[in-house]
């Protein structure tokens, strides 16, 4: 454990000056800053929407564009990142002759892919319910403040966060295996390509392929109760989430015994 | 013995890279590991620290089979193998501070480590702008940072200068001496380890040729007693006339097989009385090149 928690700081140490890293703060900034600045400049289109309606459009448009292409490809470069520190730098070599298990350094490698994801979602949320009470002070027309839906925010990105999971799995043994951008990158493409249009067209398998769970995770987030609806109520453990939870795993632990047959060259 | 191996082989798909390599590398030595490139020496220095999957024989270091106790062996031993692996983007001091906290070292030896190797003044200074000698000094600082018992080097002057090889020679030196270490040093340049080294392996085409102190070598080497003299052929034919035999002649010297030091005051004498002017006498040992080459044609 000792030497997970040491191989997981030291992935922190090496990253914090990459665009890796920095990507996972900068991505849900400027993509929130793009929604103040549309609600701000057109706040006479947007105020006579109810104080739900508004959250919900304010917060769609971050929502909108990760759902549908940019978490995968953010998923598929973080997974490129974390491993390409060490291609760049022939360093898995040293990385493997340290006294070290193979599995705390594969391990940390994993999660701290896993952990820059959630924390660029979770900054996404934050930075949702930040930007949109600031909004509703800078410009009151906004109703931002009349409404609170703090916690389904949280929900969806947490949603979200799990279904690309499978995705960053099998990514990340991708770019392990392979020093160059182009296959990785390449195979995750196509592959996110295909599960857009599997999901969108409401293909009935598309929760059992991994890169159409970002785009499943949010057409699957309403609960769909009978009845008028009052209150939005998430909903985050749907079958898509769940084979993208199974997937992570299982392309895990597989990938920690190719590594542990690998020889390093 | 610090590293015993037995019987140790490997193939790469239908090849065999190291052939029942048997080394036995003793406590307090500094081991030469020689062959010319591509011999395998590489290859059995990724099995020494475990990359490679052993596939035949066996590996023990400081008494204990490597595979069973992988994480208490590399604890003891710094590696410097290939190109030093440095992480580009980082400073020289970020890069040592890095595996200090991999090797949960005080991070006060990484000073200790910068001015070991000379580069305190370029610590801050990004490790992707240092010359390929800077980087093979970090990588040295880097194998030298956890205080291992045994160091393993892959060709750990390639790329410097003159003064750097003085240097790095100079301190493998000091840390045996001074620290007990064990240095495992693989070259394919003999000369530099002729001038350290207390035991030698020569590898070629994966099969171990040789393996003694220093000294065996020496000896194994025939000494000749090499002369100068204005006419080299006429010298060469009186010598000859007089039972002697002859090799190596070209127009500034010649050599003569060593016997006694008696008979290099015959040589002398006969040669002088013939009215050949004799510019330098003396007894040679074979070099290291020549009988390394001898050794690897042989085979």
């Amino acid at each position: 454990m000792k030497g997970f928690l040491l191989s997981f700081w030291s992935e922190f140490y090496k990253s914090r000056k990459t665009l890796g890293f920095w990507s996972a703060i900068i991505l849900p900034l400027f993509l929130n800053l793009l929604a103040v600045a549309v609600f701000y400049t057109k706040s006479d289109k947007f105020m006579m929407y109810q104080p739900m309606v508004l959250w919900i459009q304010f917060s769609m448009m971050s929502l909108g564009i990760m759902g549908t292409l940019l978490l995968p490809m953010f998923v598929i470069f973080i997974a490129y990142s974390v491993n390409s520190v060490e291609h760049k730098a022939d360093t898995w070599k040293t990385l493997f002759s340290l006294p070290l298990s193979r599995w705390s350094v594969y391990g940390a490698k994993f999660f701290y892919a896993v952990f820059l994801i959630f924390l660029s979602l979770f900054l996404f949320g934050v930075f949702t319910i930040a930007f949109g009470n600031l909004l509703g002070i800078v410009k009151p027309e906004l109703k931002f403040g009349a409404y609170h839906m703090e916690v389904q925010i949280m929900q969806v990105y947490f949603k979200l966060f799990l279904s690309s999971l499978g995705i960053l799995a099998i990514q990340f043994l991708l770019s392990l295996l392979w020093a160059d951008f182009l296959k990785p990158m390449g195979i995750g493409f196509i592959a996110t390509i295909t599960g857009v249009i599997a999901a969108s067209k409401n293909w009935e398998y598309a929760y059992a392929f991994p890169y159409a769970h970002p785009m499943a995770a949010i057409t699957s987030m309403i609960k769909q109760n009978k009845g008028p609806v009052r209150d939005l109520e998430i909903d985050i453990f749907t079958k898509d989430v769940f084979v993208s939870l199974g997937v992570a795993v299982v392309v895990f632990i597989a990938g920690y015994f190719i590594v542990r047959r690998k020889s390093v060259k | 013995m610090v590293i015993r191996t037995d019987n140790l082989s490997f193939s790469f798909a239908n090849q065999q890279v190291v052939k029942s390599l048997s080394l036995q590398v003793p406590a307090g030595s500094i081991y030469g590991f020689l062959g010319p490139n591509g011999a395998g020496k590489t290859t059995t220095i990724k099995m020494l620290l475990n990359l490679l999957k052993i596939q035949d024989g066996s590996i023990h270091i400081f008494d204990k089979e490597l595979q069973g106790n992988r994480i208490e062996i590399l604890s003891q031993i710094g590696s410097l193998i290939e190109q030093p692996a440095i992480y580009a983007h980082l400073t020289g001091k970020e890069n040592l501070i890095n595996r200090a906290m991999l090797l949960q070292v005080n991070t006060n030896r990484v000073d200790e480590m910068l001015k070991l190797v000379r580069l305190t003044n370029a610590s801050d200074k990004k490790a992707g702008q240092y010359s390929l000698g800077m980087k093979q000094r970090l990588g040295i600082a880097l194998a030298l940072l956890g205080d291992p018992k045994l160091l393993i080097l892959d060709e750990p002057t390639n790329g410097l200068d003159p003064n750097g090889i003085i240097e790095i020679r100079e301190l493998m030196i000091s840390l045996v001496k001074e620290q007990g270490k064990t240095v495992f040093i693989s070259s394919h340049l003999l000369g530099e380890i002729e001038r350290m080294a207390t035991h030698v392996g020569i590898i070629n085409n994966g099969s171990l040729l040789f393996q003694g102190n220093v000294k065996d070598l020496e000896n194994i080497s025939q000494p000749q007693v090499h002369i100068e003299a204005d006419n080299t052929v006429d010298a060469a034919n009186l010598l000859k006339r007089h039972n002697f035999i002859v090799n190596d002649i070209n127009n500034e010297h010649l050599f003569v097989p060593f016997t006694s030091k008696q008979q290099i005051g015959e040589i002398n004498t006969l040669l002088v009385q013939n009215g050949i002017t004799v510019y330098g006498i003396n007894k040679q040992h074979k070099d290291l090149e020549k009988l390394f080459l001898n050794i690897t044609k042989s085979n």
